[in-house]
């Protein structure tokens, strides 16, 4: 096999892990910013309850909760799932996932919002919502892209783990490839286009981190 | 008429009493200072008036508008929250530190209360910031963070951003005190400007000479209580002793 169909074949897995990673960040994003609400709630039921799942979250293997998502339906509930399932059961893992790691981060983030802040707002007559949206919310992504940039850098090698159910993203085809040629080649080819990925998005981050840079 | 009523003021903060028993009222026009050591509860008392601590007894009327009062049974009623919001367009607060929304321009900080809270139409708040600006000895600073400026612009920032919600009366918490001794002289001139224009004041200030010099009313605050209240001749040549004790390290 030549290297062109080798990059072919990798480069078709690439489309599928570049889909998970945008489509995990476009809905773990939001999803964490509201369950750090939860984690911050007056209410100790909330409270309660966004803490267990953050700590079930981060404290189980995420390889284990894509396995759980993927099989639970059938195996609990007795659900006959189709195999278009396998891609959902990966997204809806992954997002679960890292709404869990990001809360964390919203949390540091508002946490570390002085008080002053909110008053001024106050006394200025902005209600609540507006106070956090226009107000708390803008310096707080200032504050957290740095741990914001670690979580998504580890989310692209991440990606891999969805070949435990069966997903054919880069990873997955790698592996088959590797097998089926006896070669360490397509492994290596991998590790390249992952390390590329990484690149891109850590110098993606770097330009967002820099355009806030207008202010202290 | 009073555009600001405290009655029999108390805050306490656990079981530490702040406030003991504060009332004041401000007419139409008046500069009021409040002085006193740290701890006197002078700041306590601004941020009771402006809503940013709830009250444990007593009344709060801005034009004749109940804020707070006292039921028969002794418990605090605040009013409504429509009512709140409406009573909180009365009064503008000059914090020690600015706090200023760092993140926007002074243009920005100044404007977008007036935009998105009181629904003033962009072009007409623009033109009210850039009017104050000019007043503030600010021209031209419309498009600087305040991270780009000194303590003393940053502090005529805020003023600007108070001043554009038009408030009937504006309170300051110790405007200079986080300003070198060098800067406080330009926000103290701001304050002098504005009190030649009648606008209703609340400082609370350890600038003495400025405060005799300002004031229609000075208060002294001691331990949470009302040492004495008056024309800044009657207070700054008060009898109390603990009045001249606190006179006297200024003055040496």
């Amino acid at each position: 096999m030549s290297l062109n169909v080798l990059f072919l074949q990798l480069l078709e897995g690439m489309v599928t892990s570049v889909s998970i990673f945008v489509l995990t960040l476009v809905f773990s994003l939001p999803l964490g910013l509201v369950i750090s609400f939860g984690r911050m709630s007056k209410n100790i039921i909330v409270r309660t309850i966004s803490k267990a799942y953050i700590s079930v979250m981060r404290g189980t293997p995420l390889m284990l909760q894509l396995l759980m998502v993927y099989f639970g339906p059938h195996f609990i509930f007795n659900i006959n799932i189709s195999s278009n399932y396998r891609f959902y059961a990966v997204i809806i893992g992954f997002v679960l996932n890292y709404a869990a790691y990001f809360a964390e981060i919203y949390r540091s983030g508002i946490e570390s919002m002085p008080k002053g802040q909110y008053e001024a707002a106050k006394v200025l007559g902005y209600g609540k919502f507006s106070t956090f949206f226009r107000i708390i919310f803008p310096q707080v992504i200032k504050i957290i892209l740095p741990p914001i940039t670690n979580e998504v850098i580890t989310l692209v090698k991440d990606t891999s783990l969805a070949f435990v159910i069966a997903v054919s993203e880069m990873f997955a085809t790698a592996k088959a490839l590797a097998s089926a040629q006896a070669s360490v080649m397509p492994y290596i080819a991998a590790a390249i286009f992952y390390y590329v990925f990484n690149l891109l998005v850590a110098k993606i981050m770097e330009i967002i981190e820099k355009k806030m840079n207008y202010y202290k | 008429m009073n555009v600001l009523s405290l009655s029999n003021i108390k805050k306490n903060f656990g079981s530490i009493e702040v406030l003991k028993d504060i009332s004041l009222n401000v007419r139409e026009g008046e500069v009021m200072s409040i002085i006193g050591s740290s701890g006197s509860g002078k700041s306590t008392i601004l941020r009771c008036a402006t809503m940013l601590e709830t009250i444990n007894g007593g009344s709060i009327i801005y034009k004749g508008k109940k804020v707070a009062w006292e039921n028969p049974d002794g418990s605090i009623v605040y009013a409504n929250k429509g009512e709140l919001t409406k009573i909180r367009s009365y009064f503008g607060l000059v914090f020690q530190n600015f706090n200023l929304f760092p993140h926007y321009s002074v243009l920005k900080n100044i404007i977008d209360a007036p935009i998105h809270v009181q629904k003033i139409h962009k072009e007409k708040a623009v033109e009210i910031a850039k009017d104050l600006l000019i007043k503030m000895g600010l021209e031209g600073k419309e498009n600087y963070y305040p991270c780009q400026l000194s303590g003393g612009q940053q502090q005529r920032v805020a003023i600007a951003r108070a001043l554009a919600l038009n408030p009937s009366i504006l309170f300051f918490d110790e405007p200079t005190s986080a300003l070198d001794p060098e800067l406080t002289g330009e926000v103290l001139n701001v304050l002098k400007d504005l009190a030649a224009m009648h606008m209703t004041m609340v400082i609370v200030t350890h600038e003495m000479n400025f405060a005799k010099e300002v004031s229609d009313e000075v208060m002294f605050m001691d331990k949470g209580v009302v040492a004495q209240t008056g024309t800044p001749e009657e207070v700054f040549s008060s009898s109390n002793p603990r009045i001249k004790e606190f006179l006297g390290r200024f003055y040496g």
